[in-house]
């Protein structure tokens, strides 16, 4: 009754409610939009024109020209993130998938070690990773003949690598075990070897569901690429501060300069939040 | 506590492990005050994204459609970019347009100084991800529920007040545990503009007595015992607000 009332029908026996007894419809999600990204831009623009006003007139450059003539020089940095980025989240994605297998293995022995290490790696913050990777690893290490030198960008891969790996053991986990136990059975009566059963049957269920919190991981880790700045890597947040310098301390540069950060930020990863929306709700599993 | 100091140099001097912090009083004390910024640091913004959370997912609900479009624009904004440079805007960006005092010095100071930046900045991040698991848990709630609480004449404040959100917050705990455990160790971040918090002094620790590798191992057990204080906390008071039959 309640629910054809609700759906706007009017049943022969309950009149439609009054105007004023309604319930508001729930307000529809908001979707963002081209004109949001301008809105954020018009935003970036107006700290730059607000910081202009507040500077002394004097004969220097405006500060979106600032902004415009660094820029070549600040996406080039950001470029950098992305590419630290990747590199993490491979190194993370495959060390993590076998630790995220050894969550999920039959010896006692394998999955305690997993657990620790996915625990230890998961609840440590990200910049203690990073200065414990930026002070522990030697400058050079010597493989054989070959010395291979580590310059600071490829500890801080390192660093950020190992919360990812942890994060991608628990996602391993989570869609092994979002499996009904009854595909494991059914593939054991029909003869599979515990391999095969993990490989042929089980993965290839589970891996289209962990990819939603895969991506969620990588724009984390995106946001996680400038900590490498606190550690000396020449990526785009130390350059922001380099360009402040460059241009001679101006204070009022510093809202443009980091809001220009934050712009592009959010213009990369904006788009995979919300891919990462949409594969949710295709690949929600339906109990 | 002398014999335990004795203890600490015995060990330093046999083992080269340099724990300074168990018999050098100035690295005891400094520490322990870094520990303490840590903690008042994770309390503030806790308290205060939570308090973001449930204000934002209300306002979310609004009829107003430029509220709801604020909120959302908050959300995404605060979400799709990294904390710490929304640490550095806050801080070094808009600091300089905030009005100085004069200290008891007779300098001048800023009127909003490192730590309250960290924490405005800590709130406002752990804020943006609060409101969107507040709004799953109100989702949760059959209307029908709320119809009933209209029916017994509340208002929409009353209703949220009273009945939406003493019964989302049940559902929604988990989500919120993961993501205030997520803000502890992202105070760390604070290290970046020189609040002195745990990770901060330590650094100047191992700068001093070049022992990184003890003082790291100290830090991770440290940060490991918050999350795992706040995890057990969270617990507990998911299992003191059960209802049965509401949830799982």
């Amino acid at each position: 009754m309640t629910a054809g009332c609700n759906a706007g029908r009017a049943l022969p026996v309950m009149l439609p409610l009054p105007e004023a007894l309604r319930r508001p419809a729930a307000p529809p999600p908001i979707r963002l939009s081209l004109s949001h990204g301008i809105a954020l831009a018009g935003f970036v623009m107006l700290t730059a024109l607000a910081a202009d006003a507040a500077g002394v007139a004097a004969p220097r450059a405006g500060v979106l020209a600032v902004l415009v003539r660094w820029s070549p020089l600040l996406l080039r940095g950001f470029g950098f993130n992305i590419l630290i980025s990747f590199m993490s989240m491979a190194i993370g994605t495959i060390v993590g998938a076998f630790l995220g297998l050894g969550l999920v293995s039959l010896r006692r022995a394998v999955r305690t070690i997993a657990w620790a290490l996915t625990q230890f790696f998961r609840n440590a913050p990200w910049l203690v990773l990073l200065f414990f990777m930026i002070y522990m690893l030697p400058f050079q290490i010597q493989i054989g003949p070959v010395s291979l030198s580590l310059p600071d960008w490829v500890k801080a891969v390192i660093g950020l690598a190992l919360p990812v790996m942890a994060n991608v053991s628990e996602i391993v986990r989570g869609g092994v075990q979002s499996i009904h136990p009854g595909q494991w059975e059914a593939a054991e009566s029909l003869g599979f070897t515990r391999t095969q059963q993990l490989w042929q049957i089980v993965l290839p269920q589970c891996v289209k569901r962990m990819i939603p919190p895969w991506m969620n991981l990588y724009a984390i880790l995106t946001m996680a690429t400038t900590l490498a700045s606190i550690v000396g890597v020449n990526e785009i947040v130390t350059l922001a501060s380099q360009v402040q310098a460059a241009e001679g301390g101006r204070t009022d540069l510093l809202a443009p300069l980091y809001g220009y950060v934050l712009l592009l930020f959010f213009i990369y990863s904006y788009p995979i939040a919300r891919l990462t929306q949409r594969l949710e709700r295709r690949y929600a599993v339906r109990i | 506590m002398h014999g335990i100091a004795l203890w600490f140099r015995h060990l330093h001097e046999t083992t080269g492990i340099n724990l300074t912090i168990a018999y050098d009083p100035f690295d005891r004390a400094r520490f322990l005050r870094g520990f303490l910024v840590t903690l008042e640091l994770s309390a503030i913004s806790i308290l205060g994204s939570v308090l973001v959370g449930i204000v934002g997912a209300w306002l979310q609900g609004s009829r107003l459609r430029w509220t709801r479009r604020f909120v959302q624009g908050y959300i995404q904004l605060f979400r799709n970019t990294p904390p710490l440079v929304q640490m550095f805007f806050f801080y070094f960006g808009l600091s300089v347009l905030m009005p100085t005092v004069k200290n008891r010095f007779g300098m001048q100071q800023p009127l909003i100084g490192g730590f309250a930046w960290a924490s405005i900045s800590l709130i406002f991040f752990a804020g943006a991800f609060n409101v969107e698991i507040f709004r799953s848990g109100i989702e949760a709630i059959p209307s029908s529920t709320i119809e009933a609480a209209e029916a017994l004449g509340y208002t929409r404040l009353q209703t949220y007040i009273h009945v939406v959100l003493p019964l989302a917050t049940r559902v929604c705990l988990p989500a919120l545990t993961n993501n205030l455990v997520n803000l502890i160790k992202t105070t760390t971040l604070a290290y970046a503009i020189a609040v002195p918090e745990l990770l901060y002094v330590s650094n100047q620790i191992w700068s001093d007595s070049v022992n990184v590798p003890v003082m790291m191992v100290v830090l991770f057990i440290i940060y490991i015992a918050l999350v795992g204080l706040l995890v057990a906390a969270m617990n507990a008071w998911e299992r003191a607000l059960r209802r049965p039959g509401l949830g799982t």
